[in-house]
């Protein structure tokens, strides 16, 4: 392919995006987390869930700023670099956007306000009640994210007129038949990366022997979530998986690099997929299995790439080799959640150094996961922007060539400097742990003079001055 | 159905005019502060400036993206056009952005080597802000559009007026931004924002002059709607009380005035976003697109605008909630050490 500036909008959005997922996934995991943290010190009143709530909204404030700056790029990009995309889906898209800004972003936004410099401006269940609606705003935010994504995935809902889609009904529209299932999919796999971030977290103060009693408490929760959740989305893959075999069977060959639709598909664990020849070298597969896991029948037929024209054909490489890190990385998770649940069933889980040391390096790859998920599924899309209705090279704005080489180049200086700078000082607040002093400053802000009745315990806890009042 | 397809455009045209607003007041007095960083050297009194938006910055940016996103929802041809036309300035504001937002986090977690974010929160506006101004005067100027897509070059948005623009804009922020550390502040912050804030406004005065001179004199259409007999009588209070604000706000720096000079700047920044909109009225990209032609089907605005009425006042009455939560003076070395 030549490189056009179809090309380098194409690099521009799939950079920006990447680096965006990373943060919001994390971001909607941690928030429920925080909110469950804060409830349980609601009801138990213990005080390592309130510590522990603190120490993981000072990291949240970092993760979630860059999610918002790199999130607003994305808004605007749909128009700076994709205007005959906003024109052809605008209609349909756009409102999906809308009610994401007017649900969720606000709100979020808004009562983050409170969840950051509230602790000792607002009641205790205010306080709560704001970690809660922040949670909750991640969360439709996701919901109406998803849809949009699905509705260019498996549109619906929607009738073409001159070429410009128009919405006939929302409820089709926003649960698209690939809809539930990437939001499911999705959705369990921000609170799994979160989950494992947690369990790391805890796992490695363990190691190091300092926090014991909230490693503890990190490791039990963390490890308690990626035990259920791992399986379950497997159960939800392979559902999400079957829906894609229904809908976009070229994204699905891809996935199993499977060329011939007129045989059942091996199970492809090694290959090296060869578009221009049409086959793939060196292939090492299970006979049967990718039928199997596709048609749930040993001698079930799905399509081939062949089946398809060459210039209707997603890049199969980087769909199949993203999908096996994806699915590689959920069967490590399957087995780090089995693992620990056996050895906390059986009581030796804090004693496990075996089990807990590697767990300690195992907090990127929900990240990865993520990530290489995406990839499968955006560019399994492809050639088109939205499926069978808009190619992608058709979808670009008439902006010049070296308008977007340079906005990349821009992009790609910028995400690297600050966002490298945010995960450094995530390791630093890590570092720093629940106790760590330098971790105050981030709630330093005007806060009202605790009165009498707050009392002794929430001063030694904000383990601050008295703030500034009115 | 004629009817619906006359006022729903009319009606979003309001909404993202009150967006647009929100979104230039509010996120203004943040940027402002920003701009101002550069006199301000002192890490205490940074802090305070900082302090005194921390919890609200990130609400007040989200109307940008409802800015953007209604433009988006109701309007996609114009989107599609502006975004594309005004490609570099509006990138270039966005990447601004990133570094002025992480800045208010990254700053407190990297003290005490905080210094480069300093200057990132403070570059990231100026240079935000300009770019703004940027994208307001270019699309003021009007933007070549060819068979409904935009048709000109990368750089087609650089003229003197564009550039006149960003730099008005920088002015009107820092106003805004130091009113609102009258507002917010006290003691010797609040007094050196009184000082600064004479000079934001003598240069907010001299560019609404200017800009109202130099916008009818090169665009006939705009001199006609407001040099015309009689609208010349209609529109006269729009002048006169951008007088008055103006008049009112010097008052309120030179007497011991709390709030006023950031509620006449408030003003101050209505009076000319109504200006802007006589001006254009009915032109979304000037000259070319009108708010009717460029609108979403009814059947898309219709669906939007039902959420919109629902859930604008709530989410209107939380922002107030939490401008209220954290309302009065911040001062130094009293919310954290």
């Amino acid at each position: 392919m030549d490189v056009d500036a179809v090309l380098l909008s194409r690099i521009q959005f799939a950079f920006t995006v990447t680096f965006h997922i990373i943060f919001p996934s994390f971001s909607i995991g941690l928030a429920a987390f925080i909110a469950t943290l804060l409830v349980r010190w609601r009801l138990t009143g213990e005080e390592r869930f309130n510590r522990l709530a603190r120490f993981w909204t000072k990291i949240f404030a970092v993760s979630f700023a860059m999610g918002v700056v790199s999130g607003i790029v994305l808004s605007y990009q749909f128009g700076t670099n994709w205007s005959r995309f906003s024109e052809v889906s605008g209609n349909v898209i756009g409102p999906l956007i809308g009610y994401e800004t007017l649900t969720a972003f606000f709100l979020e936004a808004t009562f983050l306000g409170i969840l950051l410099f509230g602790w000792n401006r607002v009641s205790p269940n205010l306080h709560v009640t704001a970690a809660v609606l922040v949670a909750v705003g991640t969360s439709i935010s996701a919901f109406w994210i998803l849809a949009a994504n699905s509705w260019m995935q498996t549109p619906a809902g929607h009738e073409m007129i001159d070429g410009v889609a128009h919405p006939v009904s929302w409820m089709q529209i926003i649960f698209n038949p690939s809809f539930p299932y990437r939001f499911a999919h999705m959705f369990t796999a921000a609170y799994l990366t979160t989950s494992l971030v947690v369990l790391s977290v805890g796992a490695r103060y363990l190691m190091a022997n300092r926090f014991h009693e909230d490693a503890k408490t990190m490791i039990r929760m963390g490890l308690g979530m990626v035990a259920i959740l791992a399986p379950l989305q497997l159960v939800i893959g392979d559902a999400h998986g079957l829906n894609t075999a229904e809908h976009q069977p070229a994204k699905i060959a891809a996935m199993e690099a499977h060329w011939d639709g007129s045989k059942p598909g091996g199970l492809v664990l090694f290959g090296w997929p060869d578009a221009a020849a049409e086959t793939n070298h060196y292939e090492i597969a299970i006979p049967n299995v990718a039928s199997f896991i596709i048609t749930h029948d040993f001698n079930g037929l799905f399509k081939g790439l062949k089946d398809f024209k060459p210039e209707d054909r997603p890049p199969v490489m980087a769909v199949f080799l993203a999908f096996r890190v994806m699915v590689g990385i959920g069967l490590t998770m399957i087995a780090i959640g089995a693992i620990g649940a056996f050895l906390w069933f059986r009581g030796r889980l804090f004693d496990a150094g075996w089990y807990l040391k590697p767990v300690v390096y195992a907090w990127p790859l929900g990240f990865i996961a993520i990530v290489a998920g995406w990839w499968v599924t955006e560019i399994g899309r492809q050639p088109y922007l939205v499926y069978g209705i808009l190619r992608t090279k058709d979808a670009v704005s008439p902006v010049a060539f070296g308008a977007v080489a340079t906005s990349l180049a821009m992009f790609v200086a910028v995400y690297a400097v600050v966002f490298s700078m945010g995960i450094l000082y995530i390791k630093r607040l890590i570092d720093k742990g629940p106790a760590g002093k330098a971790a105050e400053a981030p709630d330093a802000l005007p806060s009202r003079p605790l009165s009498a009745a707050q009392g002794a315990t929430r001063e030694s806890l904000a383990a601050k001055p008295i703030g500034a009042g009115e | 159905m004629d009817d619906i397809a006359y006022w729903l455009p009319l009606v979003w045209a309001s909404i993202l005019a009150v967006a647009v607003t929100l979104y230039v007041i509010l996120d203004g007095f943040g940027l402002g502060l920003g701009i101002l960083f550069p006199f301000a050297p002192e890490e205490e009194r940074r802090d305070v400036m900082m302090n005194t938006v921390a919890p609200f910055w990130d609400g007040n940016q989200t109307w940008l993206i409802m800015g953007g996103g209604g433009l988006f929802v109701a309007f996609p041809k114009a989107y599609g056009i502006i975004m594309s036309g005004l490609y570099l300035p509006i990138i270039v504001m966005l990447l601004a952005l990133v570094f002025r937002g992480v800045a208010f986090e990254f700053r407190w977690v990297s003290k005490p080597n905080h210094q480069w974010w300093d200057r990132a929160f403070s570059w990231g506006a100026i240079v935000a802000t300009f770019s703004q101004g940027l994208v307001l005067g270019g699309l003021l100027q009007g933007i070549t559009v060819r068979d409904g897509t935009f048709a000109g070059g990368p750089f087609d948005w650089l003229t003197p007026f564009s550039v006149f623009c960003g730099v008005g804009l920088l002015g009107g922020y820092a106003l805004l931004g130091t009113t609102w550390l009258i507002f917010k502040t006290d003691g010797a912050l609040e007094e050196w924002a009184r000082d600064k804030a004479k000079l934001a406004l003598l240069v907010v005065l001299v560019s609404t002059v200017a800009v109202c001179l130099w916008t009818p004199f090169s665009v006939p259409r705009i001199a006609d709607r407001w040099f015309s007999w009689p609208n010349m009588l209609w529109l006269s209070p729009v002048p006169l009380l951008t007088g008055l604000a103006g008049l009112a706000c010097w008052r309120g720096l030179e007497s011991n005035a709390q709030s006023q000079p950031f509620i006449c700047t408030i003003a101050l920044f209505l009076l000319g976003l109504i200006g802007l909109v006589i001006s254009n009225v009915p032109y979304l990209v000037p000259d070319t697109l009108t708010v009717w032609q460029a609108a979403a089907p009814p059947s898309s605005q219709m669906f939007m605008l039902v959420g919109t009425l629902i859930l604008l006042p709530i989410i209107l009455g939380y922002t107030a909630f939490v401008y209220w939560t954290f309302r009065g003076k911040v001062r130094a070395g009293e919310g954290y050490h």
